[in-house]
């Protein structure tokens, strides 16, 4: 059911949904890359900042793309504390367990959100919401292309503190080589809680984007995880400039592949080229071979 | 061969609480245990002894529970028949996928990630073709009696979960016991050195994927068998694969009862909280989270690892 | 209650699992109370409706004893066993199991199909009643378990009440839809719904365009639009869940895509008070054929407006259904004079009762499904959902085609 009319529209969609997927794989590249854990709270990170949105608009007044000064912080200081107090000390260092505790944190941030907020789906009413733009034939919403525009700059920021800040090459030491960098008087537990509270404070600004088309339940998060651990691995673990051109690879795929195959169905492909990366080039397709 | 007599004492007091208990509430609380214990032993061959993690175990669990289902609402097996044919897909598609992933040699999160990415490909495939159902699921037919692996006591599923159980038990202890088992230890702490020594690393690791693929589809067969409705969310959904890794990594990952202690702890703790709070959904499940935390944060070799450490 | 009740409670559910088998069955009972279960998915990803259907199932409890009781026992009251199926079958056998220790005389539940086919086959083992209160699934029913009754109507009746009215309103219209899209999610309820409209609506005139499956969660719908917007049917049948029915239906708007009806079957905005508030934009005009209560009766509308004064709650179908569901239970343990399961059992397969709201008629029971059972087709008029077919029920005459 491939129709041309509906190929450059459905393109730039993929795109634009693309972007906002990228977003939320910003921050878990990081944690991924650096700490080497696979974070299942993620989802429940990103429930909890889309909260956060919502109540500021909703109490405050605030709009969610002024609330990104608001939510960044929060989220990295959230985060700060999560890896130092919690993930780090219970983790004890082993796969298996920060895996286990990133599963409880999860269950606990998710009922928590149940117990406080109920399972009701909420949305916020901007004055943006159904405004479009025209692009050529397409016509794309207005708050897809403010993502599209705040997922570059995210990652052009998050490149910049990495290359340009003593930060940024403590991190990339830990992440190479984690007892080189402790020799060589690098406080890695430090480094570590804050590589995770820069990846949660992506959160905070994906959840900015995010909200004015989408929306917010106790579950939302489930849907990204597994998009974004693809995303992570097709762009190269701790790869930012990865992390977005999968982002935005992804997006096309499921866009333009449910064109043919379905919406059901075309999600398979995103696990096939996931599947197809990890086998064939687990660097990423934009990564170096290490 | 010491180790057989705890496994033999395990089974007869388990097959003779039907004979004291005749609570319906307490023996499903039993054949639930037995159930995720099944689970864990499974993903504990592989991630245990094997050391490879998986995240996606459900694809095997599915896979058995889709055989058994299938086989007889669309062919009219009986449902015993299923149960060697689901062993044998279980084992297929965990060789399957073994061979993809430990021929481009994936190991540690990048194995957990494709193991993952399975699980999510045969729910998309399940709910898209017809012969599963798709999307309406697939019921089983009520046909009881034992010969249609339908009991109208819970003993019955009792001692068929139980006889499953054992037999993971008896793989478990044949693992720590043989040259196998030796070789696939070997492989797990280091693949290296293992090959060095001669150890055909690759085919190792496809028997104990296989092995415990089979294992899983076994629980498929049961979940299918006692529960008589599936959905691909229900069989092939993040769910299973999350509850197989919990009890061995509670109880002691790579142990012989690890995964019994394990289910047996977190089936406590599940019913035990579930009323907890009932005026107050979430409470309740934010108590197991913590739980869950706490106890990884205070028995970070498992239960396992603690009672090691007192004696 | 206080932590040290907490903890105690913890200890009884878990020293349960040693101790209830030597405890005698209903020893903590009351007298005068009769025990019954409600129970319903309240945490995990079926929360919102399970807490909305205990909701109305507690409104229904609290009305029912306020108003003395069940008098033919001497006004005993009826005390809810409360039980959380965790969005899972298996856990939902698992308290029909704890129910059955703690003596209830029936259960209400549990919501979904998946769960409600385990927990009736699992309270028919001890020959428990067990009132479905939605479970659309018909294979709820079709399966021979005498304890098992659904008061509302299956999806297959859902589908074809759907069917006739569609034609009914093209035919007052004179006919301006010929073609349709039908946009569905993919598990049980949208699947089987789907299924049955995609092969009868050929024969009744409608040239189905398209059958558009998608997943749950789906995470942005313009792919779908589009190929709407290419298909260009004139009328389009969503058949999902309100997160992916809210997206479609926003998406659609933001898309200029305006059909000659958005139609939905057992979901949407005009069977959602939510929706409608929260949307009004995007809800004005559309229709829906779904669960709906007799909007005639005086007694729907005071309940609606006890549940509209509660905090961010809205009457929707989980609501009236687990009301009436209830209520039905409570009338038939009047007539069985007892609160014997098997007693309580075949007062409800002799059920005629016709006191409820809902617009079904007098109860009648063929094979735990009750006959009367029937959708209502509303349209969403001026921020507000009235009920357009069938004309017994109607309140006002539907719009169709609808002018964006």
């Amino acid at each position: 059911m491939l129709e041309l009319s509906i190929l450059w529209p459905s393109l730039l969609n993929g795109l634009t949904t693309g972007a906002v997927y990228a977003l939320i794989a910003l921050g878990l590249t990081l944690i991924y890359g650096v700490l080497h854990i696979i974070n299942f709270a993620h989802g429940a990170a990103l429930m909890m900042a889309l909260y956060g949105v919502y109540f500021l608009q909703k109490s405050l007044g605030i709009d969610p793309y002024v609330s990104i000064v608001v939510m960044v912080p929060a989220m990295f200081a959230a985060g700060y504390l999560a890896y130092r107090y919690v993930i780090g000390v219970a983790g004890h260092g082993k796969d298996e367990n920060i895996l286990l505790v990133t599963l409880g944190v999860a269950i606990v941030l998710e009922n928590l959100a149940l117990f406080l907020w109920k399972s009701d789906t909420r949305t916020i009413d901007t004055a943006y919401t159904f405004t479009t733009v025209p692009l050529g034939s397409a016509m794309i919403a207005l708050p897809k292309l403010v993502a599209f525009g705040g997922a570059a700059a995210a990652a052009g920021v998050l490149l910049l503190i990495m290359r340009t800040t003593d930060l940024g090459r403590a991190i990339r030491a830990c992440a190479k080589e984690r007892q080189g960098a402790r020799l060589v008087g690098i406080d890695v537990e430090h480094v570590f809680a804050m590589s995770f509270g820069i990846g949660l404070a992506c959160l905070g600004a994906a959840a900015c984007f995010l909200l004015p088309a989408y929306y917010v339940n106790p579950l939302v998060g489930n849907g990204f995880v597994l998009i974004a651990f693809t995303i992570v691995v097709l762009g190269g673990m701790g790869s930012f400039a990865g992390a977005l051109l999968g982002g935005l690879l992804i997006g096309v795929v499921e866009s333009v592949g449910s064109l043919w195959l379905g919406e059901s169905l075309g999600q398979m492909g995103i696990f096939l080229i996931f599947i197809a990366v990890l086998l064939f080039r687990p660097q990423g397709l934009f990564g170096a071979r290490a | 061969m010491r180790q057989l007599a705890p496994i033999a004492v395990f089974g007869v007091a388990v097959a003779l609480l039907p004979l004291f208990v005749t609570s319906g509430f307490l023996l499903n609380a039993a054949i639930m245990m037995l159930y995720v214990t099944l689970l864990g032993l499974a993903w504990n061959i592989l991630a245990g002894f094997g050391g490879q993690f998986s995240f996606g175990h459900a694809v095997f669990f599915g896979t058995g529970a889709y055989a058994a289902a299938v086989l007889q609402a669309k062919l009219g097996w009986n449902a015993w028949a299923t149960l060697p044919a689901a062993l044998a897909l279980g084992a297929a598609v965990g060789a399957f996928i073994g061979a993809l992933s430990f021929r481009y040699g994936l190991r540690g999160s990048y194995f957990a990630l494709v193991t993952l990415a399975f699980a999510e490909v045969f729910r998309i495939l399940a709910n898209n073709v017809d012969f599963t159902g798709a999307g309406v699921g697939i019921m089983v037919k009520l046909k009881a009696g034992p010969e249609n692996f339908q009991f109208a006591t819970k003993a019955g599923y009792l001692y068929v979960i139980l006889a499953f159980v054992l037999a993971g038990l008896l793989v478990c202890w044949w693992l720590k016991n043989s040259r196998y088992g030796a070789w696939l230890q070997a492989v797990r702490d280091n693949e290296e050195s293992a090959a060095a020594l001669g150890v055909n690393v690759f085919r190792v690791k496809l028997g104990a994927i296989a092995l415990s693929g089979a294992l899983m589809a076994a629980a498929g067969v049961f979940y299918a068998q006692y529960f008589q409705y599936i959905d691909p969310g229900l069989a092939y959904g993040p769910g299973v694969s999350i509850e197989a890794l919990l009890g061995p990594i509670v109880g002691g990952l790579g142990t012989l009862w690890g995964p019994v202690l394990g289910a047996v702890l977190l089936q406590l703790l599940g019913e035990g909280t579930r009323g907890l709070f009932e005026n107050a959904p979430g409470l309740s499940l934010m108590v197991y989270g913590a739980l869950l935390v706490l106890m990884v944060t205070f028995m970070p070799s498992g239960i396992l690892g603690v009672l090691r450490r007192k004696a | 209650m206080n932590s040290n009740k907490k903890r105690r409670q913890f200890l009884i559910n878990t020293t349960a699992l040693a101790a209830t088998a030597a405890l005698p069955l209903g020893l903590r009972a009351q007298a005068n109370t009769i025990k019954v279960g409600v129970l319903h998915p309240v945490t995990g990803f079926l929360a919102y409706s399970g807490n909305l259907s205990r909701l109305g199932a507690q409104m229904a409890i609290d009305d029912i004893n306020k108003a003395g009781g069940i008098k033919a026992l001497g006004g005993a009251k009826l005390q809810a066993v409360l039980g959380d199926a965790q969005s899972k079958p298996e856990i939902g056998a698992a308290e029909v199991e704890k129910m059955n220790e703690q003596g209830v005389s029936a259960i209400v539940g549990a919501y979904a199909s998946a769960i409600c086919l385990a927990t009736t086959q699992a309270a028919a083992k001890y020959n428990i009643p067990h009132v479905v209160d939605v479970g659309v699934a018909d294979q709820i029913v079709e399966r021979g378990l005498k304890n098992t009754f659904r008061f509302a109507p299956g999806y297959k009746v859902c589908a074809d009440t759907a069917m006739n009215h569609l034609v009914l309103l093209n035919n007052l219209a004179r006919k301006p839809a010929k073609s349709v899209l039908i946009v569905h999610e993919e598990s049980l309820f949208g699947t089987g719904t789907a299924n049955l409209l995609a092969s009868q609506l050929p024969h009744l005139g409608f040239e189905v365009k398209e059958v558009i499956k998608h997943a749950n969660p789906t995470r942005d719908f313009n792919n779908i639009v589009l190929r709407v917007k290419a298909a260009n049917p004139d009328i389009v049948i969503p058949a999902n869940y309100y997160n992916e029915y809210a997206l479609f239906v926003r998406t659609m708007k933001q898309q200029n895509v305006a059909p000659k009806a958005i139609y939905s079957v057992l979901g949407g905005a005009a069977s959602s008070y939510k929706f409608v508030k929260e949307f009004s934009d995007a809800a004005n005009g559309v229709l829906d054929v779904n669960h709906w209560f007799n909007p005639k009766d005086k007694r729907a509308w005071a309940l609606k407006k006890r549940v509209d004064a509660l905090k961010d709650q809205f009457f929707t179908y989980e609501v009236y259904l687990n009301y009436a569901a209830m209520h039905l239970l409570a009338d038939a343990i009047e007539r069985a004079k007892s609160t014997k399961r098997e007693d309580i059992t075949n007062a409800l397969a002799g059920s005629t009762w016709d006191k409820h709201f809902m617009p079904y008629g007098p109860t009648k029971f063929v094979n735990g499904q009750n006959q009367g059972a029937q959708p209502l087709m509303m349209q969403v008029l001026k921020n507000d959902i009235k009920v357009v077919l069938p004309n017994t029920f109607a309140e006002t005459e539907p719009v169709f085609p609808w002018k964006a």
